[in-house]
């Protein structure tokens, strides 16, 4: 059972990294700093649960907001570059992340062990969830929960008048511009809460796997956290959570009998489904398509 | 009382005078028509005084108050909207929604509160979006995504959104582009309709028909600077302006 609950917790944690480059991308900004402000909610959740020795709930607030502060501040010099050198901007600054935390020594005795993020060796022993006893099960239902709260959120932000501000910016900037939009708060805005969000789940990974180092947060993860909302499709964010389950769950879990073969499948079955449904797993027709089934008219 | 003022309003490109000098005043209440051969900076000042473009001298001032270089957002704010030469619809929004997203701007919005203007909305809000749409003539078209309309229909939706947030003036950038007699005739009764509900109206335009049956005044430019201006049966008459059109080129005025 352990292997399954552990599945979720990996699903649930690449929902949220995920969904946090869903919000940006809605904007029209493709950015690939995702994994680095995952990496910032990652180290500063574990330094307050492990070094200060606060509860997990308020360390992982406190880090997704350190995270959203910090892409808010990416979000300024965004604004003035689009497409791809947004990208390279963006790839620049995850990096620079990273290598912060790959030079990033800060240690203390604790109980006779010595504790904290050690350079390249990485940050080890982030033990809150063994010391507090919670199990596989708890920690995969608290994932779960602040997914669906996540989730929740942005699902009601693109019904609401905002959602469809971020998708007017992302189709055409001058237009919306035109018609009253403030778009240097609209980006920031999404920038930051796509930190925000990201932090949350490098917070909530810190802790299950226990062990971080700066390899975890490279180009790599970036570049999952943009291929999910964008295979899954950006009209909602269902869409990102069924790409993470295709990806995750399928590709990466379902495949592993194939062995060295499985990443060239892996991607082949992703540019398959690019083409199949080139605006995302989850798009217009496919809604269409659900509801009718529902649906006698 | 003037509406807009424009002091010496210029704009460079490089070596490049796109508009020059240029003065001009539109009187509340107005139709006030913006004509010129192409490339002549029609375009470029409504252009400057929406904000888009940064001005490089003079002055843009809208009911007594500077609004020269402000963004965009901030100047549909004061109370002036804009349509584009070639259309700008957020076009995989539904119809309705791109009203909605325009209404942002409207006073009542305005004077909400954060969550409320954007996260919350009431249904309140729906029904004027319906109401806007019916006088667009698009009710039936409100779940279609805005891509999908035909061209007339597109723009009729873009008219619709600039006057979403209820402009007190509105800057229409070539409305009649593509259109036929029958659609430019439909415009020009729409045109009129919102001169009596009080909405004055710059309109850039190549269609003579529409610029010399609807409009009560006519600059005319060249080369970014006026080279006249009066009403339009006078300057139909204008030489100065024959010779633009006309110049030692091919080009015909359409009148």
């Amino acid at each position: 059972m352990d292997f399954f609950f552990g599945l979720l917790q990996i699903i649930g944690v690449h929902t949220i990294l995920g969904l946090s480059a869903y919000v940006v991308l809605q904007t029209g900004q493709v950015t690939l700093a995702q994994a680095g402000f995952f990496s910032i909610g990652a180290y500063v959740s574990a330094m307050l649960t492990v070094l200060a020795g606060w509860h997990i709930v308020p360390a992982l607030l406190v880090a997704a907001t350190a995270a959203g502060i910090v892409a808010g501040i990416v979000g300024f010099p965004a604004l003035r570059i689009k497409g791809l050198m947004l990208v390279v901007a963006t790839i620049a600054f995850g990096e620079f992340i990273r290598l912060f935390w790959f030079n990033f020594d800060y240690q203390i005795e604790k109980k006779g062990i010595v504790v904290g993020p050690q350079g390249g060796e990485g940050f080890k022993q982030i033990r809150f969830f063994p010391e507090n006893g919670w199990s596989t099960l708890d920690v995969a239902i608290f994932i779960w929960v602040i997914v669906a709260l996540i989730m929740l959120a942005l699902w009601w932000t693109d019904r609401s008048r905002a959602g469809a501000v971020l998708r007017a910016v992302g189709e055409d900037e001058l237009a919306a511009q035109s018609v009253g939009i403030n778009l240097t708060a609209v980006k920031v805005g999404a920038f930051a809460a796509g930190g925000f969000i990201a932090g949350i789940g490098g917070a909530i990974y810190a802790h299950y796997t226990t062990h971080i180092e700066h390899l975890n947060f490279g180009v790599m993860l970036a570049t999952f956290a943009i291929a999910y909302p964008i295979l899954g499709g950006l009209r909602n964010v269902f869409g990102t959570l069924v790409a993470v389950i295709f990806i995750q769950g399928f590709l990466v879990e379902g495949l592993r009998f194939m062995g060295d073969w499985r990443n060239l499948l892996f991607g082949a079955l992703i540019v398959l489904a690019m083409n199949v449904q080139p605006r995302g797993l989850i798009d217009e027709r496919s809604v269409r398509l659900v509801r009718g089934l529902f649906t006698r008219n | 009382m003037p509406i807009l003022e424009l002091t010496s309003l210029s704009k460079h490109f490089g070596g490049v005078r796109a508009v020059d000098e240029l003065d001009l005043t539109v009187e509340e209440g107005e139709i006030f028509g913006l004509i010129g051969p192409n490339g002549s900076g029609k375009s470029t000042t409504v252009n400057l005084i929406c904000g888009v473009l940064p001005v490089t001298s003079g002055q843009v001032v809208f009911e007594g108050r500077d609004i020269t270089g402000r963004q965009p957002h901030r100047v549909l704010a004061a109370g002036v909207a804009r349509t584009f030469q070639n259309i700008r619809l957020f076009g995989y929004l539904s119809v309705w929604q791109n009203l909605w997203v325009a209404q942002n701007s409207m006073e009542d919005r305005r004077r909400e509160n954060f969550a409320k203007r954007w996260f919350f909305g009431s249904g309140a809000e729906r029904d004027t979006v319906d109401e806007q749409l019916e006088f667009a003539g698009l009710i039936d078209k409100r779940n279609e995504l805005a891509a999908n309309l035909s061209f007339g229909e597109q723009r009729r939706l873009e008219l619709a959104r600039a006057l979403a947030a209820r402009p007190r003036l509105l800057l229409l950038d070539e409305p009649a582009a593509g259109m036929n007699l029958e659609e430019v005739q439909a415009l020009d009764g729409r045109l009129r309709t919102l001169q009596q509900a009080g909405v004055t109206i710059v309109l850039v335009e190549h269609v003579m028909e529409l610029v010399m049956g609807v409009t009560d005044r006519i600059a005319v430019l060249n080369f970014g600077r006026k080279i006249a201006e009066g009403l339009p049966a006078a300057i139909r008459e204008d030489e100065a302006v024959q010779q633009a059109y006309l110049g030692g080129n091919v080009g015909t005025m359409h009148a």
